[in-house]
């Protein structure tokens, strides 16, 4: 595979809790290629959040970056004013969240909630704007959109929210979109369609996306490349289909075991369900882990078992 | 709406009732009378033809379910009685009071809106900062501050002292006598305000959808602006909506001592002369007062919040 310039560059990314506190990301280094969709996997906790909204420039206090660098486009958006940085946010990196039911503003109509990014990002005025919020809802599959673009978010489901959020994310056709856990709270069966919906928007537009998420599944289905993040660190980088037939780092291997599979009780036999901690290598988590394993060995450290 | 409006109205009348109920028997059991009263003012009342003359205009020979009866049928017809001491209609003697005990009402709540909502967001824009700190200290202050002692230092500095404003009456029209006992009356509810509001905003930033705002890559102060104050909002109209209702029942010590001829001081006079047919009149007018402002706070919900709705 030939490398184009990355769209977004992450290079050895620190985040604190505190001036003084411990390490939430020890180093995070992951380029985003334009137009690719990227999957984070992780156990809760694992920092995949976190990476996520440092990007976006929407850690809270007391969580801080305390050192690397994100490039997008040539900048160094940590050294960006914060004038500037809110001007690329939403415009050309969007985010998703994954609480469809409570991210939207409880008191305004949804369509104006659509329009205002043409209206802060675009410069329009609120009566073109809301008309093409009407166009974003219809974008996103929303039935009868002119009339929902008036109705308040109580009066829709969960994954109507969701593709609200994606017409938000959307609105500007940003060069980015990293979606957290975009479907984690949602029914399955609304799942695949929003699902599909992030995938079909983005590949039309080119957009690159970086999928958080601790679905495998999701990701297998979404994702060129996956990156495995383990208690702060990114350790695993791989093609998904490599990922997922090769895992090379032992804490993956013992992610992917511990998924449970549709049939394992009539192969093996009633068993309880794995845990990571039975099948990851004592080696293999904490500070004698190898800290990034690729199938170019880039950035290699020791690598256990 | 208009559904919404006169079923509440209709409900007003079980909540009107119990209150009639309960002061006519609070009056049926606290000792002394109209009569004792005037006696107390050295009226020479030993006379048994006087005496017997007097119960017997006023109906007070009458067993008390029976002057209840009487009353709550004069009710119905919006006949609230004779007052024993001016021998005029009750209704009579309260429709003068009514306008000025609304204007200081009002009055207190604009200072207490106009001030304390602005300190609150103000504070909990900048949690823990200097700013925070005094204005939360100067809130539990004027909570705790007896309102009279607050009314008279205010008439010693503003009125005394420095001869600005006059230190106590009434005028009609006249904003200048409002100002003292309006403000006066309205620090404890600014107090309440600017800490609600502060603990609000604080809530309200910590929700998902401010993050989706700040997400969308919109400004500090447009955040404020259009994605907080009405979220906040809903959340201080409550606490507005019960000072308001209440206002009016506060406003007894200050009414008294700025010799300010409401309801208020209406009922402390009343009060001390046993003119019980006023000061049912008077408490009646303070529940209604609560209950209509309640009434208008809720459909001022459904304005703000698209998720209450009244129907």
């Amino acid at each position: 595979m030939s490398n184009p310039d990355p769209l977004l560059s992450v290079r050895d990314l620190r985040v604190k809790l505190g001036r003084h506190g411990a390490h939430i990301l020890h180093g995070i280094s992951l380029d985003i290629l334009p137009g690719e969709t990227y999957g984070l996997v992780g156990e809760s906790g694992s920092g995949k959040s976190v990476t996520g909204l440092s990007i976006m420039g929407l850690l809270k206090r007391p969580l801080n970056v305390a050192g690397g660098s994100i490039h997008y486009q040539d900048q160094n958006l940590l050294k960006l004013s914060r004038r500037a940085r809110r001007d690329l946010r939403g415009d050309r990196i969007a985010m998703i969240f994954q609480e469809p039911m409570t991210a939207l503003n409880p008191v305004v109509s949804i369509g104006n909630q659509i329009a205002e990014m043409f209206v802060i990002h675009r410069g329009m005025g609120w009566t073109e704007a809301r008309l093409r919020a009407v166009e974003a809802l219809d974008s996103v599959q929303v039935p009868s959109p002119a009339e929902r673009a008036r109705a308040y978010p109580h009066q829709l489901s969960g994954g109507m929210r969701q593709r609200v959020m994606i017409a938000i994310a959307l609105a500007c056709r940003p060069d980015l979109l990293i979606a957290d856990e975009p479907t984690t709270a949602l029914d399955v069966t609304v799942q695949a369609g929003v699902l599909k919906l992030i995938h079909e928007l983005c590949t039309a537009e080119g957009t690159a996306v970086l999928l958080v998420s601790h679905d495998l599944g999701v990701i297998a289905n979404m994702c060129q490349r996956v990156g495995v993040m383990d208690r702060g660190r990114l350790i695993e980088e791989q093609d998904t289909a490599a990922l997922f037939s090769n895992p090379l780092h032992p804490y993956t291997r013992g992610l992917l075991a511990a998924r449970p599979r549709l049939g394992s009780r009539v192969e093996g036999g009633r068993k309880r369900l794995t845990e990571l901690d039975e099948i990851v290598p004592d080696g293999a988590r904490g500070h004698d882990a190898p800290t990034l394993v690729t199938p170019r060995g880039r950035r290699e450290a020791r690598v256990a078992a | 709406m208009i559904g919404f409006i006169v079923r509440r109205t209709l409900q007003m009348i079980p909540t009107i009732l119990a209150v009639v109920l309960i002061i006519f028997f609070i009056f049926s059991v606290v000792p002394g009378s109209f009569l004792t009263s005037l006696m107390a003012e050295g009226r020479n009342m030993t006379n048994a033809d006087t005496l017997a003359h007097l119960n017997e205009q006023f109906g007070l020979n009458d067993p008390v379910p029976v002057r209840l009866w009487n009353y709550v049928t004069g009710l119905l017809q919006f006949d609230l009685g004779i007052s024993y001491r001016t021998r005029e209609p009750v209704t009579s003697v309260l429709a003068p009071r009514l306008w000025p005990s609304v204007q200081l009402a009002l009055a207190a709540m604009t200072f207490a809106a106009v001030v304390g909502i602005p300190l609150g967001f103000l504070a909990a824009l900048r949690p823990g900062s200097l700013f925070d700190g005094v204005t939360m200290v100067t809130a539990v202050s004027g909570l705790s501050v007896p309102e009279f002692w607050l009314g008279l230092l205010l008439m010693y500095v503003f009125a005394l002292q420095l001869g600005w404003l006059p230190s106590f009456g009434y005028q009609p029209g006249s904003l200048r006598h409002l100002i003292l006992p309006a403000i006066a009356l309205g620090v404890s509810p600014m107090a309440l305000l600017a800490r609600t509001t502060r603990a609000g905003v604080l809530d309200v930033m910590n929700a998902d959808f401010v993050r989706t705002a700040r997400a969308k890559g919109v400004s500090e102060p447009r955040l404020v602006r259009a994605h907080i104050t009405r979220n906040v909002l809903v959340l201080v109209l409550t606490t507005m909506g019960l000072q308001i209702g209440s206002l009016m029942g506060q406003a007894i010590v200050i009414e008294k001592l700025f010799s300010w001829p409401g309801i208020g001081s209406l009922l402390v006079d009343s009060v001390a002369a046993r003119d019980i047919p006023v000061v049912q009149g008077a408490v009646l007018v303070i529940v209604l007062w609560f209950l209509i402002i309640n009434m208008l706070v809720d459909l001022a919900y459904a304005l703000i919040d698209p998720r209450i709705k009244v129907a």
